[in-house]
């Protein structure tokens, strides 16, 4: 005899949720409430000094003795600085417009007619080249701005997309050495991108911007910005290998072998075959790098140059808005937000999309 | 030429000898140049330097160093400060990831929206900016006369958070760290192969360090003396105990927080790869939640997750560098300062570079020491 169980009922209605997901045991019900309870506190706290006695009201810094909450006045007095640096103020106009071509250019990557190993390329090399010209100038009658006077969230973006454009075809390079059937070749990609891996990345910039000069003929040495950020996308491109090559790896070996059957040469089996496929399997991992590497730009800061983070400490430096220092970092850190945010949540939805697509 | 190059085992010599000439070559030009600029520059090259006294001082270090103590001893302290704030920090990390990780699968929604919300808010910011955020913060605290009280114990004012010690000399507390990992290996692989012991390992191995602990605080000390330091003001500075330096707290609470936010990820993932029947299973054996959490899905969650929190541990080891943004003299910061003053580039980098290779590897041979501890047996062998 066998009785048949019905399937445990879920309850739809609002009632259901709060019983299965608030109140689902005495326990549950006392972490609800405790949890609940200072979370909410803390949410008020938040919107308290955030919004409610918060002033975004013009002027110096006396406006903050009359508020209690965040004087966001310091944004207004000190935006400019945090955003452009020592970038000279009448051509503020050519480091927005610099940034938005940028912002662009990476919104479009996200659109699938892009993702060929031709058009993204090209995409990204004339939206980088187009930044490059709009920020240093010395054409089209803009007036010349070099590298020193750079400064602010541009600089960030431009160390960003400087190190995946370089690191990028660098990445493909190593990983392809790395699976070569030449064993010289199989060990000096290795050891470089094991040795890359292994130190901090501060260590790597400080090199380059400190002791590189002493070890290079002086007409390899170039500026420090062009130095360090060399160095920079060395540093990615060893980690992107990696993962490039994680992506080749699973891909079953009789791909390759049935492009070579056919007669396809190495270059078009690898450009046309392997890379696309090794790509796709390692989009999400790809996306994840992109992310910590954007968060790392911030870490030239430290061997002087005056990106976002920099000049949001010179902000607050000078004596005037020491007391701000809150409200400076919040909006610094709300900037990096929404780059860092935006991005992996859509490399969320790219999984999402894979997974899907892969059921059969 | 063409038929040269069709023949492919030619071709495989041929482009290998050029690699390794490139590779050789710029190796041999790197180590020329630099020698030569030395030379120009009048600085020596060779490790004679480590005994010279640097004539700078640190300020955060576990022994005594002055501006007279010599290069090595500076080095070594860097690279203990580094260590220090680095393990301390990991381990923090790694409480409050298990903690994030746990309420993000939970099915409580508070509990779960929490842990979201920490995650989110720590991960998408660079680390840098915390570190800077949290120094901040405890600069900003009210000055030593306005210290903050914690039941008369404890301070904690813009100078840092005073505590109260034991009175023991640096030489006691080395020994004591040292003998608290002998003892607990040797326990340890003793009770390991005698089943009545092995169920006490834990009690046994707190006993033997209490009682080394107390050994230690009473020898060797001069008789009246309190045992217990209990910091004090008097004046503008307070006296006695210990200080966290504001450097110190700030970046460990920065890492803690900052790769709690990561491991909580990696073990949300661990927990989420879980077969469900394992746990179902569990459930229907009549264990509860929290034997559930302790018994089945930690334990086969940790072995899922090793691998990337062995990686994600030695990211944030590498990521005390950032100390030397708010002057923590950790061993990169003691490193490049050497350099400016000393000039010995290429010594002092080689050793820096040394001391994170000796670093990482020792913990990626102790994750793998781990994790093959903790493999499956019998599976794939």
């Amino acid at each position: 005899m066998t009785a048949v169980i019905a399937p445990p009922q879920i309850e739809t209605t609002y009632l259901g949720w709060a019983k299965r997901r608030l109140f689902a045991s005495p326990g549950d019900t006392v972490l609800t409430l405790i949890f609940g309870g200072a979370m909410i506190w803390f949410f008020q706290f938040l919107l308290d000094w955030a919004v409610v006695n918060a002033t975004w009201a013009e002027g110096g810094k006396e406006l903050c003795r009359e508020v209690s909450g965040a004087c966001w006045s310091v944004i207004g007095a000190r935006g400019r600085l945090i955003f452009f640096g020592l970038y000279p103020y009448e051509e503020h106009w050519r480091s927005t417009f610099a940034c938005l071509l940028i912002i662009a250019t990476m919104v479009l990557s996200c659109v699938p007619w892009f993702w060929s190993m031709k058009r993204l390329p090209v995409l990204w090399l004339s939206g980088f080249g187009a930044f490059v010209v709009l920020m240093y100038g010395g054409i089209f009658g803009l007036k010349v701005v070099t590298t020193e006077q750079w400064g602010g969230l541009s600089l960030t973006v431009f160390i960003f997309c400087a190190v995946v454009v370089i690191g990028m075809p660098l990445a493909i390079g190593l990983a392809l050495a790395r699976r070569s059937k030449l064993p010289v070749v199989r060990l000096v990609a290795g050891s470089i991108i094991d040795l890359f891996r292994s130190l901090p990345l501060l260590t790597i910039l400080f090199t380059a911007a400190v002791v590189v000069p002493l070890t290079v003929p002086d007409w390899a040495q170039g500026n420090k910005l062009g130095r360090v950020v060399v160095a920079f996308a060395l540093f990615f491109a060893c980690y992107q290998a990696e993962i490039i090559r994680a992506g080749m790896q699973a891909i079953p070996d009789g791909q390759e072998e049935a492009a070579a059957a056919l007669g396809m040469k190495y270059g078009s089996r690898i450009f046309d075959i392997l890379l696309p496929q090794a790509f796709r399997n390692s989009l999400p991992s790809t996306i994840n790098q992109f992310v910590i590497t954007f968060k790392e730009t911030s870490i030239v800061t430290i061997i002087g140059f005056f990106e976002i983070m920099a000049s949001a400490n010179a902000a607050v430096g000078t004596g005037e808005w020491t007391a701000q220092y809150i409200e400076v970092y919040f909006f610094v850190g709300f900037v990096y937000f929404l780059f860092v945010f935006g991005l992996s949540r859509y490399g969320a939805y790219l999984e999402r999309r894979a997974r899907l697509s892969n059921v059969r | 030429m063409v038929s040269f190059f069709k023949n492919s085992r030619l071709r495989a010599w041929f482009i290998q000898a050029l690699v390794l000439l490139a590779t050789v070559g710029t190796l041999a030009s790197f180590i020329l140049i630099t020698r030569q600029n030395l030379l120009d520059l009048g600085i020596a090259t060779g490790f004679g330097f480590l005994d010279r006294s640097t004539g700078w001082p640190i300020n955060f270090a576990l022994f005594e160093v002055t501006a007279r103590s010599p290069y090595a001893h500076i080095l070594l302290a860097g690279l203990l400060n580094t260590l220090l704030v680095g393990l301390l920090g990991i381990s923090l990390a790694v409480l409050l990831g298990v903690i994030v990780g746990l309420m993000r699968v939970s099915r409580n929604f508070v509990l779960n929206l929490i842990g979201t919300t920490f995650v989110e808010a720590f991960r998408n910011v660079p680390l840098i900016l915390q570190v800077f955020v949290w120094y901040a913060i405890f600069t900003h605290l009210p000055s030593p006369r306005g210290a903050i009280s914690i039941f008369g114990f404890g301070f904690l004012s813009n100078r840092g958070l005073m505590l109260p010690t034991f009175d023991m000399s640096g030489w006691d507390i080395v020994i004591f760290v040292l003998g608290t990992g002998l003892f607990g290996y040797l326990i340890a692989s003793f009770a390991s192969s005698r089943d009545a012991l092995r169920r006490h390992v834990w009690p046994l191995i707190l006993g033997v360090v209490i009682a080394l602990f107390v050994v230690l605080l009473f020898i060797g000390r001069t008789p009246g003396e309190a045992i217990i330091n209990v910091p004090e003001l008097r004046g503008l500075r307070f006296i006695g105990g210990v200080a966290i330096k504001p450097e110190f707290s700030a970046l460990l609470v920065a890492i803690a927080v900052f790769g709690g936010a990561y491991i909580g990820e990696i073990v949300r993932g661990g927990i989420l790869s879980i077969d469900r029947g394992q746990i179902e299973a569990a459930r229907a054996l009549g264990l509860s939640n929290y034997q559930v959490n302790r018994l089945v899905t930690l334990p086969l969650a940790f072995r899922a997750i090793l691998p990337a929190l062995a990686n994600q541990i030695i990211w944030l080891m590498k990521a005390t560098t950032l100390g030397i943004a708010i002057g923590y003299p950790d061993y990169f910061m003691v490193v490049s300062t050497s350099i400016n003053q000393s000039g010995q580039t290429i010594e002092l980098l080689s050793l820096l570079m040394g001391g994170f290779l000796v670093i990482n590897y020792s913990i990626g041979f102790a994750m793998n020491r781990l994790n093959r501890h903790l493999a499956i047996k019998g599976q794939g062998g």
